[in-house]
């Protein structure tokens, strides 16, 4: 009785540490210049396209494209941040959402261009795949893998975050962006670093997503939608509340899907609106 | 001391001008009977032009003018399509009985989220208009038995418009009927932007918290425009549904909802007719390009989009008129 329910906990919480991967960033850069970025899954899915490519026509290996879907997300996310977002960051919520979705367009059908809409497949190396079994209850080690790097990953970002430098200044302008710019912190230059980061992380994260959800043009929109529920039920800017609302999220959806599969996305839509009528400044927003 | 009012100052003569109908707007509505005569086979594309632009006109009048942006409002359309589409099946087929229905439907659903969306701002606004249009799009994918799920709404059967002008297959009565019914919407909107209440709708999206400031009764405001709008695109939505006589549910879909965003901002948002303009540009390249994968179809688009927000502020109607005014003041 109490397998199933210890199965179906693991499962959504490694989808939840899927959704923390991919919503990090944004979540960090709309609390800073609340700028409304709907293309953020277009870089996940860049960096899941690249490990593709490298793994399926390079022959690399699956752990070595890893570090490449993190750079190629960054680089050409930042690319963008300097020519088309700059001049936007005080333009209304309607100019932002357009041009973001019209980027997030853009590349799906680059995407398709290039890779077809077909699912793209993928050989995980022998070490990730199969599954060890713990007193009835399957442990897929993939999943485990991803979970240790989320994990992991978490405990970078917060320690980066709280104990260096350059975290304290993305504190501060997050918390306060004039006045951050009052004390002369250089808030341009620490957003442009801190998007190339976060693009880069949904990078890695659709680059371990592939395993889990699998590849296609369509991933940019179907998994912005979590990605934005996470992020504004976690709470703006707020790393912590992205991590609860990742787990919460993954894991209610996994047990929706699983319990209740006719109305299973369904539940996910009604939570999300039900927590931002309690709280609209998300679980953890300080705003 | 005597204050003596001009005649041609004052809010009222304000408003009086700007309701006053300028010749460029007889011109255009002349111009949509162009159809008729010029491209009379395609009277069905014509019919679907003017359900989009009337389901643009209803999401100008929250996004132009109350500056509410909604991810969402597909939810209404599609609301208007089915309830429309399901009473035709369920054996009432009368189609303005049916319109009035539909859009009933869609603003009775309108006024109760409205309570919800006047609360919010920003992002927490757009999450929740998409949030509430996904939950309709889940809600009647699984509801198969009763809107046929992804396989469609089949068995929509409507009669004749006054029990005379039956549907042809050319799209002649659907065209002269979504066309009517777009006019009146449009008199409806226009009345509507030109009263005391559409300039307190453009003082809320010029400055939301100022607005209270001064008395005015914003969230009442922003119910009341988000109730007229759910109704217009409700009737739009069941427009479609008479028209096609099937509804898929690809009526509530995000797409259509960032599709129509996307043909207002074209056209011009605020304006009234660039919801129209921005509809009829796009349908009728989409329908030329219809020919190429709709994938790369979404290249141009997002292209497109990038361009606008970039170059075009306001969109065509809003360039057209700085060229217009630069070029009055130098003459």
């Amino acid at each position: 009785m109490i397998g199933p329910v210890i199965g179906v906990l693991f499962d959504g919480f490694a989808y939840g540490m899927l959704l923390f991967l991919l919503s990090v960033g944004l979540s960090v850069t709309l609390g800073m210049m609340n700028f409304v970025n709907l293309a953020h899954c277009a870089f996940a899915m860049l960096g899941a396209y690249v490990t593709v490519f490298l793994m399926n026509d390079l022959k690399w290996p699956f752990l070595a494209t890893l570090p490449f879907a993190f750079l190629a997300a960054a680089f050409v996310s930042v690319l963008l941040e300097r020519t088309l977002y700059r001049p936007l960051y005080r333009a209304s919520d309607l100019d932002q959402v357009l041009l973001t979705i019209g980027l997030a367009f853009i590349s799906v059908a680059v995407a398709a261009y290039i890779f077809g809409t077909i699912l793209q497949p993928v050989q995980m190396p022998p070490y990730l795949r199969g599954s060890f079994n713990v007193m009835g209850v399957n442990f897929a080690v993939y999943r485990l893998f991803l979970i240790a790097v989320a994990l992991i990953i978490t405990l970078v970002l917060v320690l980066a975050l709280e104990y260096t430098r350059f975290g304290a200044q993305v504190r501060a302008a997050v918390d306060n962006q004039r006045m951050a710019r009052g004390l002369g912190i250089n808030v341009d230059g620490a957003f442009a670093v801190t998007f190339a980061l976060g693009s880069g992380l949904a990078g890695l994260g659709g680059a371990l997503a592939i395993e889990i959800v699998g590849l296609d043009p369509s991933f940019a929109f179907i998994y912005l939608v979590y990605v934005l529920i996470v992020v504004s039920v976690g709470g703006l800017g707020s790393i912590g509340g992205s991590f609860i609302a990742a787990s919460l999220i993954g894991i209610s959806d996994v047990a929706g899907k699983y319990y209740v599969p006719e109305i299973g996305a369904f539940l996910i839509y009604l939570v999300m609106i039900l927590l931002l009528m309690w709280r609209p400044a998300g679980l953890f927003g300080k705003r | 001391m005597s204050v003596t009012t001009e005649p041609s100052s004052g809010p009222y003569a304000y408003l009086k001008a700007q309701s006053r109908w300028r010749v460029i707007e007889v011109a255009f509505w002349l111009c949509t009977l162009l159809p008729y005569f010029l491209f009379p086979n395609y009277l069905v594309l014509a019919s679907q032009i003017a359900i989009t632009a009337l389901f643009a006109l209803s999401l100008d009048l929250i996004l132009g003018y109350a500056g509410i942006v909604s991810l969402g409002h597909a939810a209404f359309f599609g609301l208007g399509a089915y309830t429309a589409g399901i009473a035709s099946k369920y054996g009432w087929g009368e189609p303005i009985t049916g319109l009035f229905i539909g859009g009933a439907m869609a603003a009775a659903v309108g006024f109760a989220t409205s309570f919800i969306i006047a609360r919010f701002r920003h992002l927490t606004l757009i999450m929740i208009t998409l949030g509430l249009g996904l939950l309709l799009h889940e809600a009647a994918n699984s509801a198969h038995f009763l809107t046929g799920g992804a396989d469609g709404l089949q068995g929509v059967k409507i009669w004749k418009i006054f029990g005379v002008f039956g549907f042809d297959l050319w799209g002649r009565t659907a065209y002269t009927y979504s066309l009517i019914v777009l006019f009146l919407g449009f008199l409806l909107a226009r009345r509507i932007t030109n009263s005391p209440f559409g300039l307190a709708l453009r003082g809320i999206r010029e400055n939301s918290v100022r607005m209270p400031a001064i008395g005015a009764p914003s969230r009442a405001h922003i119910r009341k425009i988000y109730t007229i709008s759910a109704a217009m695109a409700g009737v739009a939505g069941a427009l479609l549904a008479q028209t096609t006589e099937t509804v898929a549910l690809e009526v509530l879909s995000f797409q259509r909802s960032a599709e129509t965003l996307i043909m207002l901002v074209l056209g011009g948002a605020g304006m009234l007719y660039g919801g129209l303009v921005g509809s009829a540009i796009f349908m009728i390249a989409r329908d030329q390009f219809s020919g190429i994968n709709p994938q790369y179809w979404y290249f141009w688009i997002g292209l497109l989009l990038v361009f606008v927000v970039m170059v075009l502020p306001n969109g065509i109607l809003g360039g057209l008129k700085k060229l217009l005014s630069s070029w009055r003041g130098r003459s």
